[in-house]
């Protein structure tokens, strides 16, 4: 298996679990895709999360404002109508549960991987993109019409690190 | 008088699942003090005697290896179970907790019933189920 089947298998086994035992809802994985360079403008709830290691890079969440209410709403049992620091909160939480399994999951092929606190962004039309040539692989989810996209991306930053598994390098910054 | 416990995250979306399922345990609490981070753990411990510490590994300031390490390390406080719940689920992180002396480790995401289990197991003479 390459890097980009077995990414893309953690996403969709990290975030369908996440789902199903925070959450109590069933999510299904949409077609995958790879983005590499200038990503289209957001709108909503995004969240990043480092890694680092002898790989390192980012995964991210992003969601409509209509879609973090409702994962604060289920997480919480709550009634979350607008996004305010608590939705923010759950969205970080889901990120870091999600990204958090991916990386545990990654650990037993790329060896031991260091997990950044989270950062959520939440505005209109705004873009992430990476300093690098990176490549993003974007894994879409759909909950009752609304879709919760998770991207992963990942570079090898020590020469002996599993020659077989390579991706493009990356930084990422957020620009608003 | 019924114990308290300690709840450490600097997530306050799983501070708040966890007083719910500590609730649902039907464990008798009499107050759950909650930290953002092991820093405000330990100036908490200063101030009450929980008679358990659920503690998430990645924070900042004070991370909860850290606390573990300074819970583990005092007089007064190394009696206290701590268990970690935390998205940390590798071996070394897990080893490393063991080898500071963590009572239990929970994987997050986790259920109701997983947090139940793993504290019925550490809690029984402490804080009857």
């Amino acid at each position: 298996m390459n890097l980009h089947d077995l990414i893309v298998n953690c996403i969709r086994h990290a975030t369908a679990n996440v789902f199903s035992t925070m959450l109590g809802v069933e999510v299904h994985a949409g077609e995958v895709r790879v983005e590499n360079g200038a990503p289209d403008a957001n709108d909503g709830v995004v969240s990043l999360i480092g890694l680092a290691g002898s790989w390192t890079g980012a995964g991210s969440i992003s969601c409509s404002p209509t879609l973090a209410c409702r994962v604060c709403s289920a997480l919480l049992m709550t009634d979350s109508t607008a996004v305010d620091e608590e939705v923010l909160d759950a969205v970080a939480e889901l990120t870091n549960m999600i990204i958090g399994s991916v990386k545990t999951d990654l650990e037993e092929h790329l060896g031991p991987l260091g997990l950044s606190i989270p950062t959520v962004v939440f505005g209109r039309n705004f873009r992430t993109r990476s300093a690098g040539n990176a490549d993003w692989m974007v894994v879409p989810f759909d909950w009752d019409g609304e879709c919760l996209q998770v991207r992963l991306c990942l570079t090898q930053t020590e020469r002996d690190a599993r020659p077989n598994l390579q991706v493009a390098s990356h930084a990422c910054t957020v620009d608003v | 008088m019924a114990p308290d416990v300690l709840v450490v995250d600097d997530s306050a979306a799983i501070r708040k699942i966890l007083q719910r399922v500590l609730r649902q345990t039907g464990m008798d609490i009499h107050t759950i003090h909650e930290a953002g981070d092991g820093q405000e753990a330990v100036e908490l411990l200063k101030l009450h005697k929980p008679a358990l510490i659920l503690t998430d590994i990645n924070m900042p300031k004070m991370d909860g290896l850290q606390l573990l390490a300074a819970v583990k390390a005092s007089d007064a406080w190394r009696h206290i179970p701590v268990v970690m719940i935390t998205t940390e689920g590798g071996e070394a992180k897990v080893g490393e907790a063991v080898k500071l002396g963590a009572a239990g480790y929970v994987r997050k995401p986790f259920t109701a019933d997983q947090i139940k289990e793993k504290l019925a197991g550490i809690l029984q003479p402490v804080l009857p189920l």
